[in-house]
């Protein structure tokens, strides 16, 4: 039998009952007996959980006071978080001198905001503002010493803003240390590749731990007489250099995806080994492991709270340290549950725009 | 500008290589002429897509010489990156770099290796694309693009180099048959404004149309070459009989 079509058919609307609420909660929810079943189980479980967490954390709870005798309606105690705060934010920093730490923290919000918004121009100049002109701001602003401003010693800096200098820190030095080892790795050069194999190896096998121990235990030893550095520089050093091997290997993974062919168009256009890898390689293996990248962030942020066993103060220590005062015992869980909200909240932006980045960065239909 | 005079673009004497143990290029002797166009094919395997990998040293020869433009290539990374500069190649993959737009990738090269500012090299890369007929998609990724078009593109982003040499690794074999066309009229095209061109092709009709001389190359060696009319109506061995036989037979 032949066929010939006339003209094109028209295109119809699909069935009503596929589409809208109830469309999408007859196909996903209620589809079979068994399913609709599990959907009120899982429902009425959640619920269930639900309330008493929200009488326990809003309806119950306290929010104002000086002392743990306004607390008495038995709910959470934010009473405790919010006569510690300062100290949770800014750790044993000089009260005096919190405006210099706040006055960074409002430099590096408006130049991230710039940075991340589309809209705004001059990307280029405000990159090169925050990759070389802030820090040595936010150092001379937060250590002191010049001009005018007077000296804040490294052991009483703590809390909040202590986990983000490691975290920033860690993340900024990181990421190029991790390029250049995993394009080390995979150098033709023998004594560059088993350098750079040698190096990822031995820090990937050791845990962060006894990293910080040796930095501000073993480190010591070894040093001349007299010359001592800083233990959180020590730290800042051992969680970057930690960090930046398991940086490499992400990397490397985003590297061995690339096609053969790329690299070989790049040299036969005449691009020698930096600009190929500048423009046309590390572009489009970073874009692929945006999500193993930002993975590696989170977890280094996190693990920031590991300095407290070298005696640094992050904000996880801090709040400990609060709760076993005997004025507040007892407090522990609203602590760790504010701790724990001010992490979530970090990590989970950095996570957002993560997927934002790769969205806007596809470049395929 | 001596190289300007000399006659010859591509010398190949007695070039040999190996992949381990396996003799993939076997003596290979070939002078290519300023302004001539060759066609190279052959049977899969035969070693013909490694030869013109050599010449801009995508792989290593490792015995013999091979001198383009009067430069010879050997393990100089200052002599092989002028060469480079100077032989342009289009794949079989395109291999466009997909995070750039069409304009960028026939920039980049330009603007990177020859440091010509961006104004004048997105003007070159805009007369190119104009060449190869897509100047309305230059903002487009590659991605957005059919597969002639990709491939075409990628022949522009070879040209902005200003190339005295091209090379084609069988530019039309990923292609879909509609599409085909398209690519070798940009090639005729540019084989008819006297660039020196050397193509791995099966496409026979290109070959008659546009070649100076055909290769037929077979285990690693060139077992005949002639000019395209001696070549198909008269083969003398009986390997390119063969050859000729199966693909012109469909």
């Amino acid at each position: 039998m032949a066929i010939i079509v006339q003209s094109p058919s028209p295109s119809l609307p699909p069935p009503a009952n596929t589409t809208g609420l109830m469309g999408w909660m007859r196909q996903n929810l209620f589809s079979t007996v068994g399913n609709s079943l599990l959907t009120v189980v899982l429902f009425v479980g959640i619920v269930s959980l639900l309330i008493p967490l929200v009488q326990w954390a809003f309806i119950d709870a306290d929010w104002v006071g000086t002392t743990r005798d306004d607390c008495k309606s038995g709910g959470a105690c934010w009473v405790f978080v919010n006569v510690h705060f300062q100290q949770f934010m800014y750790g044993l920093y000089p009260e005096a001198e919190r405006w210099r730490v706040s006055l960074v923290a409002v430099i590096l919000v408006i130049t991230l905001a710039a940075l991340m918004i589309p809209k705004i121009p001059g990307k280029k100049y405000i990159g090169i503002f925050a990759l070389f002109f802030f820090p040595i701001v936010a150092f001379y602003l937060l250590v002191g010493n010049r001009f005018g401003l007077p000296h804040v010693e490294t052991n009483l800096w703590g809390g909040l803003m202590l986990t983000l200098v490691i975290a920033i820190v860690g993340i900024v030095a990181a990421l190029p240390l991790g390029i250049l080892l995993a394009l080390g790795r995979r150098s033709k050069m023998p004594i560059v590749r088993s350098v750079c194999i040698a190096f990822i190896e031995i820090w990937r096998g050791v845990p962060l731990i006894t990293v910080l121990f040796m930095s501000s235990v073993m480190l010591p030893l070894f040093l001349p007489e007299g010359m001592d550095f800083d233990k959180l520089l020590r730290a800042l050093v051992g969680i970057t250099l930690f960090q930046s091997a398991y940086m490499a290997e992400v990397i490397r993974g985003g590297l061995q995806a690339i096609p053969k062919g790329q690299y070989e168009a790049a040299s036969a256009l005449g691009l020698n080994y930096w600009q190929s890898m500048y423009k046309v390689i590390l572009p489009q293996a970073l874009k692929m492991v945006i999500p193993g990248i930002v993975n590696t962030f989170i977890s280094l942020f996190k693990d920031t709270s590991l300095v407290l066993i070298i005696g640094l103060f992050d904000l996880l220590a801090i709040v400990q340290a609060a709760f076993s005062n005997p004025k507040w015992l007892g407090f522990a869980v609203e602590g760790y549950v504010f701790a724990a909200l001010v992490f979530w909240i970090f990590c989970f932006s950095m996570s957002r725009y993560s997927q934002h980045l790769e969205h806007k960065l596809r470049t395929t239909h | 500008m001596e190289q300007e005079k000399n006659p010859i673009a591509i010398t190949l004497r007695e070039v040999n290589k190996w992949y381990g143990e396996f003799h993939v290029l076997k003596n290979l002797n070939l002078d290519v002429s300023r302004g001539e166009r060759i066609v190279i094919c052959g049977p899969s395997g035969s070693g013909k897509s490694t030869m013109i990998r050599c010449i801009n040293r995508l792989e290593e020869h490792q015995k013999g010489q091979i001198i383009v433009d009067g430069i010879e290539l050997n393990n100089d990374i200052k002599n092989i990156d002028q060469i480079r500069r100077e032989v342009g190649m289009v794949f079989q993959h395109f291999n466009l770099f997909p995070h750039l737009t069409v304009l960028e990738n026939c920039c980049l090269a330009p603007m990177w290796v020859r440091k010509i500012p961006r104004k004048e090299a997105e003007a070159t890369a805009m007369e190119y694309l104009e060449r190869v007929k897509i100047p309305h998609q230059a903002k487009k990724f590659p991605g957005q693009l059919s597969g002639g078009q990709q491939q075409r593109v990628a022949i522009a982003r070879s040209l902005c180099m200003k190339p005295r040499i091209m090379l084609f690794d069988e530019p039309t074999s990923a292609l879909d048959p509609e599409m085909i066309k398209e690519v070798l009229d940009t090639m005729i095209e540019l084989a008819e404004s006297g660039m020196t061109m050397l193509c791995v092709t099966h496409e026979m009709g290109f070959a008659k149309t546009v070649a100076d001389r055909v290769i037929f190359m077979d285990g690693g060696e060139i077992i005949e070459m002639n000019p395209p009319d001696e070549f198909f109506n008269h083969p003398q061995h009986e390997r390119t009989q063969l050859f000729l036989s199966q693909i012109l037979a469909h």
